[in-house]
């Protein structure tokens, strides 16, 4: 029950649906950037939403198979081929002992999904299998794959080759991407301009995005409002006394390049943050490639209820669809 | 002698340069072997680097320094 590490990819890392509870201690929530991909390839192979998954980035990596397993691939566009031939992604496909799975060049998105019935077998740390490498904590060793590993795999339930998620069910970001967000508690720092700008401009995805914070270039500088620093605050106008860092929230340092933090975000830090990206988008933010023209859009909360809502309901059509039990 | 492309395997920023003040690693019309790094792509605060995947001459570079690049994008014509 094992899979050989033939080639990495560049940076294939284990993930579940993460580990919330520790981020009052400085432990993000980490797991796949893109959970609809997640739990939807991991029921593609019979498994439960939670199992933990490969997410690679940018490139796949090259897996040997020791046993038959049945395999899906979500999330990106990153073509599987078993022994070199082309497979499907959003459809399950059997992978027999001895043969390899690769994948061709990312032609869509940024992060596919690779889920193998029984789940990736790695230690639960804190509750979860997903790898926070800053911390070198859970996953494979607390770091991505390297070629010469060998990862286990768990005991697999029934899981089919052929099941296939259809079109209008898989989720990928127009061009410009948009991403809805809500206004915080540090708007009132902003010019009025400055804010209206924020909104109006379109910006393009920073080569240095990752895990951590998505950066994003090409927008007008913010202007500030005039103001003598509080005591513990830093000189520069995006600066204010150290506070908790959401998940999601956009913070600008110097008003020049907007990062939003992602799954393995830093807790806390000395920079004001204008807003926070909804909690529906944020898949999509892991899909994005670097150079991708991207824009923010204002929403209220009640229009991010019900986006977190029309997600879930989405979920339920996948679940109805492949007739699984809503389990995580 | 087939012409061929040599593509790059990641999305991000190219450079035809190990570092600003170093020359050029190929110019058009350079002989490539094998394995010879033609480029880096930078992408999630690393630069990853491009080789060659046949021996050749590079015709032409398709992508300037500097320039952003998709993953499979050629990046120079090689005549091998």
């Amino acid at each position: 029950m094992a899979i050989n590490v033939i080639a990495p990819g560049l940076s294939t890392t284990v993930q579940d649906l993460g580990r919330p509870g520790y981020y009052n201690i400085g432990i993000p929530l980490s797991g796949g950037m893109d959970r609809y991909a997640t739990r939807t390839a991991n029921l593609l192979v019979g498994n439960p939403e939670g199992a933990a998954v490969l997410e690679a980035v940018f490139m796949g990596p090259e897996l040997e198979f020791t046993e038959d397993a049945v395999v899906a691939v979500t999330g990106a566009e990153l073509p599987p081929k078993v022994d070199g031939r082309p497979r499907e992604t959003w459809t399950s496909f059997m992978v027999h002992k001895g043969q390899r799975l690769s994948f061709d060049y990312l032609k869509k998105g940024a992060r596919a999904y690779i889920a193998v019935s029984g789940g990736i077998d790695v230690p639960v740390v804190l509750g979860s299998r997903s790898t926070y490498t800053l911390g070198a904590l859970g996953g494979l060793e607390g770091r991505k794959l390297a070629a010469g590993d060998v990862l286990k795999r768990g005991m697999a339930a029934s899981a089919w080759e052929g099941r296939t998620i259809p079109a209008n069910l898989r989720r990928m970001s127009g061009s410009p991407a948009e991403l809805r967000a809500i206004p915080g508690l540090y708007w009132h720092r902003l010019t009025e301009a400055a804010g209206k700008n924020f909104f109006a401009d379109t910006w393009k995805v920073a080569p240095e995005a990752d895990r951590i914070g998505y950066r994003f270039k090409g927008g007008r500088p913010l202007e500030f409002v005039p103001r003598t620093p509080p005591f513990g605050a830093g000189s520069d106008p995006s600066n204010i006394v150290d506070a908790c860092y959401p998940y999601g929230s956009i913070q600008v340092p110097s008003g020049t390049e907007p990062i939003v933090l992602h799954r393995d975000a830093v807790s806390g830090g000395g920079y004001f943050m204008l807003g926070a990206v909804i909690s529906a988008d944020m898949d999509l933010i892991g899909q994005l490639q670097p150079h991708t023209p991207a824009r923010f859009v204002e929403v209220t909360m009640e229009q991010a209820l019900q986006a977190r809502h029309d997600r879930q309901a989405m979920l339920h059509k996948v679940r109805d669809w492949l007739g699984a039990k809503a389990v995580s | 002698m087939a012409m061929k492309q040599i593509l790059s395997p990641l999305p991000g920023t190219f450079y035809r340069r190990p570092s600003p003040d170093k020359p050029l690693f190929k110019s058009d019309g350079d002989r490539v072997a094998v394995g010879e790094v033609i480029g880096l792509v930078e992408v999630m605060k690393s630069f990853h680097e491009v080789k060659a995947d046949q021996d050749g001459k590079i015709v032409r570079f398709l992508v300037e320094n500097e320039e952003p690049v998709m993953a499979g994008q050629p990046l120079a014509d090689v005549d091998g």
